[in-house]
């Protein structure tokens, strides 16, 4: 984008207008417009703000309640009890309050959501683009880079991901970073495919041309060009990919392959479900159920409301 | 009684800026049996006046006015009558055939889909036989019933829409640019057939293009459009080789004859892109990129009028008292009486426009490097 | 998962129909294709058995110990196990004697129920089935119902009334609805059994069997129908708006038929294409998703199977269990892949 052919004029006054600074102001400009254009989605929006004040409390969670709340041998309040004073969405069978399980469970679940997206997003988007670059290069050796690619995206597409995130998780042992490394290496072929598709598009431009005729490198084109230019897409991916991954956290946790020690709302899930929970509480059940769904259906309207705003075919549905 | 009439048709499509009008005030006659030409730029208007004959149009779109189907309100009648006008009283050959035929269904099937619709007592294979009857009239095998759409070519599949249209044998077929995106052999070829199966079958048509050498030589009048409004109307041959309406004389002038000297010699086009119809210009809307525009013309909106034996134009040119404010001639009929191209009206009559209006025209759209579409 | 899964099956769909109307443009005959199709399903199961035996008997650092975690082993023992899975000799021996011993049906001794790992499979294939077979039928039938009825009348109060509540269902963990489903119906009101298959005892014979047998599949079928009908109905409805702008459907309002007509003769065939070719792709990963539904309602299929495997842990049924996971996904591919060139006369004409 900061070829030095660009064509912007450059008055000789003022000589702190570089390049660089000039790509700058158009980024700026076009975040702006995205954003005037965001606005209008009346989904997009309540989304939005649900994802914020949902990251507000994981952050804060130490000033809205103490972490000693989840200490078992510190509890004092009655076991799988109903809502009471201290404890407004009641207890669970260790005699915990709900409540500071779940402010505290937001901060595992939502980490474990970026975390896994962004490693399924680097190896999604590093596939994606090495294959759209080296696929469009006229040579028996990017054909077959790309072919090779695509054949290892198309398989872990058809492994049925819940029995390999079990078996990995299971043999590498129950640990948080297990769990975003297997989510993370499980849910990167779709991003990998919709970016080589828009990596493609992207190849047939004239700017590429224009650096592949001054000489670029692959490096250069790739990281300098592609890159920027399937950022946008790779940004609204990233957003539904984390819905996803929180969904795919629940499910191995509840599945006793989380870590115990810290526990998310999949972790909870699987407490009450272990423990009777049908004959107690039944807020311990209900409350973090009710927070993955409004959560992955933030990140959903988020999403669906970027695409939309890139995508302006999509925005009739 | 004529075949079609629209009154005073008005279609407006409701956006977000606001309504914008597609078709402003249109009057039109078809008889049975005559063929009527409708040109006019991308965006004009013409596809939409198509449309709503049969009340095509979508639900953002308001329409005003007449359009009289055999004496009857088509905007007034009730579903079931609709449906019943709609192929068996009027077909369509819509532009695009290769999107026009659903991919997934036999062509025989979708040919014979309005016959036993309309006619009830027809028996399949009394429907299959007049399947295979309409493709052989239009130089089909009666076998590529069986086909699917995408095994056939483009100037097949516009063929087979052709034998659809045919199917109810209706009063009038509404042809929407039926040889856009076909090679000029095949252009030629389909157009012969319409013109051939619209003598034979005595039926009223009215053909849509863009193209005014096309309608010229297939329609016998010819009514051009301008930003949602006929500019000029008359019998196909006189408009085309001397047009009253600048615009209309543009469009005549944008495809070169082929043996035509004048137009081999200079290439003709219009400068500039027809109006936002948001946002139309005062007065009258080509005088923005008309050549041999006048001062009143951006303010003075001129309605069709007379312009020789049934011909009609809007053009402040043909009004009676045009000469009056120029060079003092006088009488309802000065400018007709020139009969010639206006490019002559407007060497004589106005000399200090310095040359025709082919020149003018010429030497504008080489600057800009632009040419009618 | 169900909306990176969705992406990715969305994917391949398209992927799929691009390639086959490569492969029909370019002349190939129809057996060709055929062939093409199994050879590629065939090499993908064979990536399957390579990844398998690698992530069991390669990548733990005592697979025998690994192989029996959990459990204390005597040395008798643990030669035994080294001695089933051979897991003295070199690597591509090892390799070999695996597909063998895979091909012939010997997936090893279960370290649970020691019995063969085939059998235990064997007996819980058709809960499964059972269960996947007849909420997949209902997801698909009233999914598509709702996809049309929405997407042909977009914007209406049936149309954002199912959609949301679709929205909400898609961001639902099916477990959760699960539990939800069993503690207001089974612990509160005593309308539907705790779990299971059966009653004790059977639950007895004949159309009394039946009616038992019916009686526990409710619950988990509603919960594995109520989330894949979501999916399933936003696709159709999707596919469905994708056609409303086409020009084919203005020729056959043109032609008078009715508006129900001109859907269900014209827009419903076409947007049913992609929607088919998605649920079917989608059917093999319903298989292993099932998982966490009949681990709640102790459903006793593949699922119930692999989570206890995962939890006693019996690996060799576990190891079993991926390989059919994986199968079925396969299957499900070339299934989709069939289907579509039999109802598509673009891929089917070769």
């Amino acid at each position: 984008m900061s070829a030095p052919t660009d064509t912007a004029p450059r008055p000789p006054a003022v000589t702190s207008v570089t390049a660089r600074r000039i790509a700058w102001d158009r980024r700026r400009r076009a975040l702006a417009r995205f954003w005037r254009e965001y606005r209008k989605d009346r989904d997009g929006m309540i989304g939005l703000v649900v994802l914020v004040l949902m990251i507000a409390v994981a952050l804060a969670a130490p000033l809205l309640a103490s972490s000693r709340g989840l200490n078992v041998t510190l509890a004092t309040y009655p076991v799988n009890a109903g809502p009471g004073w201290h404890y407004p969405l009641g207890t669970d069978a260790d005699g915990r309050s709900v409540l500071t399980e779940l402010i505290w469970g937001s901060r595992i679940s939502l980490l474990i959501g970026f975390a896994a997206t962004l490693l399924s997003m680097v190896i999604g988007a590093v596939i994606g683009i090495v294959a759209g670059h080296f696929g469009t290069l006229n040579s028996w050796f990017g054909r077959q880079s790309d072919n090779v690619l695509m054949r290892v995206t198309d398989w872990f597409l058809v492994v049925p991901f819940l029995p390999l995130a079990i078996v990995l998780a299971r043999t590498l042992g129950p640990s948080l970073h297990v769990i975003i490394i297997v989510i993370g290496i499980t849910s990167w072929p779709g991003t990998a495919r919709i970016i080589r598709a828009q990596a493609l598009a992207v190849e047939t431009r004239p700017y590429l041309e224009r650096a592949r005729a001054l000489g670029a490198g692959h490096w250069h084109q790739m990281s300098k060009h592609v890159l920027p230019n399937v950022m946008p897409l790779l940004l609204a991916n990233t957003i539904l990919t984390v819905a996803g991954t929180i969904l795919s956290e629940t499910t191995l946790s509840f599945l006793g392959l989380g870590d115990p020690t810290r526990a998310s709302w999949g972790e909870m899930l699987n407490n009450a479900f272990n423990n009777g929970v049908g004959t107690g509480n039944a807020l311990w059940l209900i409350t973090p159920g009710v927070a993955i769904i409004v959560v992955v259906m933030g990140f959903t309207l988020v999403g669906h409301a970027m695409e939309a705003v890139l995508n302006p075919r999509l925005r009739e549905r | 009684m004529a075949l079609l009439e629209l009154r005073d048709l008005a279609v407006s499509y409701r956006t977000v800026q606001g309504p914008v009008p597609a078709v402003r005030g249109v009057s039109l006659a078809v008889d049975a049996g005559q063929t009527l030409g409708l040109a006019g730029e991308s965006g004009c208007g013409k596809s939409t006046i198509a449309a709503s004959i049969l009340r095509l149009l979508p639900a953002s779109a308001t329409v005003t006015g007449e359009i009289l189907f055999k004496g009857e309100n088509v905007l007034r009648m009730s579903w079931g009558k609709l449906r019943a006008v709609r192929w068996a009283g009027a077909s369509i050959i819509f532009q695009g055939a290769m999107h026009s035929l659903n991919p997934v269904q036999r062509i025989g099937k979708q040919i014979a889909e309005p016959i036993l619709l309309h006619a009830p007592d027809v028996t399949p294979g009394a429907a299959r036989r007049r399947v295979g009857s309409l493709l052989s009239q239009v130089g089909l095998p009666a076998g590529r019933a069986d086909s699917y759409p995408h095994e056939l070519s483009g100037g097949q599949k516009q063929r087979v829409m052709i034998a659809m249209a045919l199917a109810c044998e209706p009063n009038l077929i509404i042809a929407d640019e039926p040889t856009t995106a076909l090679d000029v052999m095949i252009q030629a070829q389909v157009l012969n057939l319409i013109g051939d199966l619209v003598s034979q079958t005595g039926v009223g048509m009215i053909m849509i293009s863009h193209d005014l050498s096309v309608l010229s030589a297939t329609c016998e009048r010819l009514a051009v459009m301008y930003a949602g409004r006929i500019v000029e109307e008359g019998p196909a041959h006189e408009v085309f080789t001397g047009a009253r309406h600048p615009y209309a004389e543009a469009l005549a002038w944008a495809f070169p004859i082929i043996g035509d000297k004048r137009t081999r010699l200079h290439p003709r086009g219009l400068p500039g892109d027809p109006p936002d119809p948001a946002r139309l210009p005062d007065g009258c809307t080509f005088h923005p990129r008309c050549a041999v525009a006048l001062p009143q013309c951006s303010t003075r909106q001129v309605e069709l009028w007379t312009a020789g034996q049934g011909r009609q134009a809007a053009c402040v040119r043909v009004l009676p008292d045009f000469a009056d404010e120029t060079v003092g001639e006088s009488g309802p009929s000065a400018a007709a009486q020139h009969g010639g191209s206006i490019a002559e009206s407007v060497a004589s009559e106005a000399g200090q426009h310095g040359g025709s209006i082919a020149e003018s025209v010429a030497s504008e759209a080489s600057q800009t490097g632009e040419a009618v579409a | 998962m169900a909306g990176a899964m969705l992406e990715g099956a969305l994917a391949a769909a398209q992927e799929l129909r691009g390639e086959e109307a490569g492969a029909a443009r370019g002349g190939a005959g129809l057996a060709r294709n055929l062939g093409i199709k199994i050879g590629s399903a065939i090499v993908t199961l064979f990536f399957v058995l390579v990844f398998n035996f690698f992530l069991f008997r390669v990548l733990p650092a005592d697979p025998a110990r690994n192989l029996a975690r959990g459990t204390t082993l005597t040395a008798t023992q643990m030669a035994a196990i080294n001695k089933t899975y051979g897991l003295g000799l070199p690597l591509p021996a090892q390799f070999w004697n695996y597909l063998v011993q895979t091909f012939h049906g010997n997936l090893g001794i279960s370290f649970e129920y020691h019995i063969g790992v085939s059998q235990v499979i064997g007996s819980a294939l058709w809960p499964t089935i059972l269960l996947v077979g007849t909420s997949t039928v209902l997801s698909t039938v009233i999914g598509v119902w709702i996809g049309i009825r929405g997407g042909w009348n977009r914007g209406s109060t049936f149309d954002k009334t199912s959609t949301a509540i679709n929205n909400t269902l898609y961001a639902m963990p099916d477990f959760w609805l699960g539990m939800v489903l069993l503690i207001v119906f089974a612990s509160k009101w005593f309308i539907f059994p705790e779990g299971g298959m059966h009653s004790f005892g059977g639950g007895g014979t004949g159309l009394a069997g039946i009616n038992d047998l019916l009686w526990h599949l409710t619950l988990p079928c509603i919960v594995l129908t109520l989330v894949y009908l979501a999916e399933y109905s936003l696709v159709m409805r999707s596919s469905l708006i994708d056609e409303l702008g086409s020009d084919y459907l203005l020729t056959a309002r043109a032609k008078g038929l009715r508006d129900a007509m001109v859907r269900r003769r014209h827009a419903v065939p076409n947007a049913l294409l992609p929607s088919i070719t998605l649920i079917m792709l989608n059917l093999g990963f319903v298989i292993s998703g099932a998982i966490t539904t009949e681990t709640v309602f102790s459903w006793p299929g593949l699922g119930l199977l692999s989570y206890n495997a995962l939890n006693f842990p019996d690996y060799p049924v576990l190891e079993g269990a991926f390989l059919l996971f994986s199968a079925a996904v396969i299957a499900a591919n070339l299934i989709a892949d069939l289907l579509l060139t039999v109802l598509d006369p673009r891929v089917r004409q070769a």
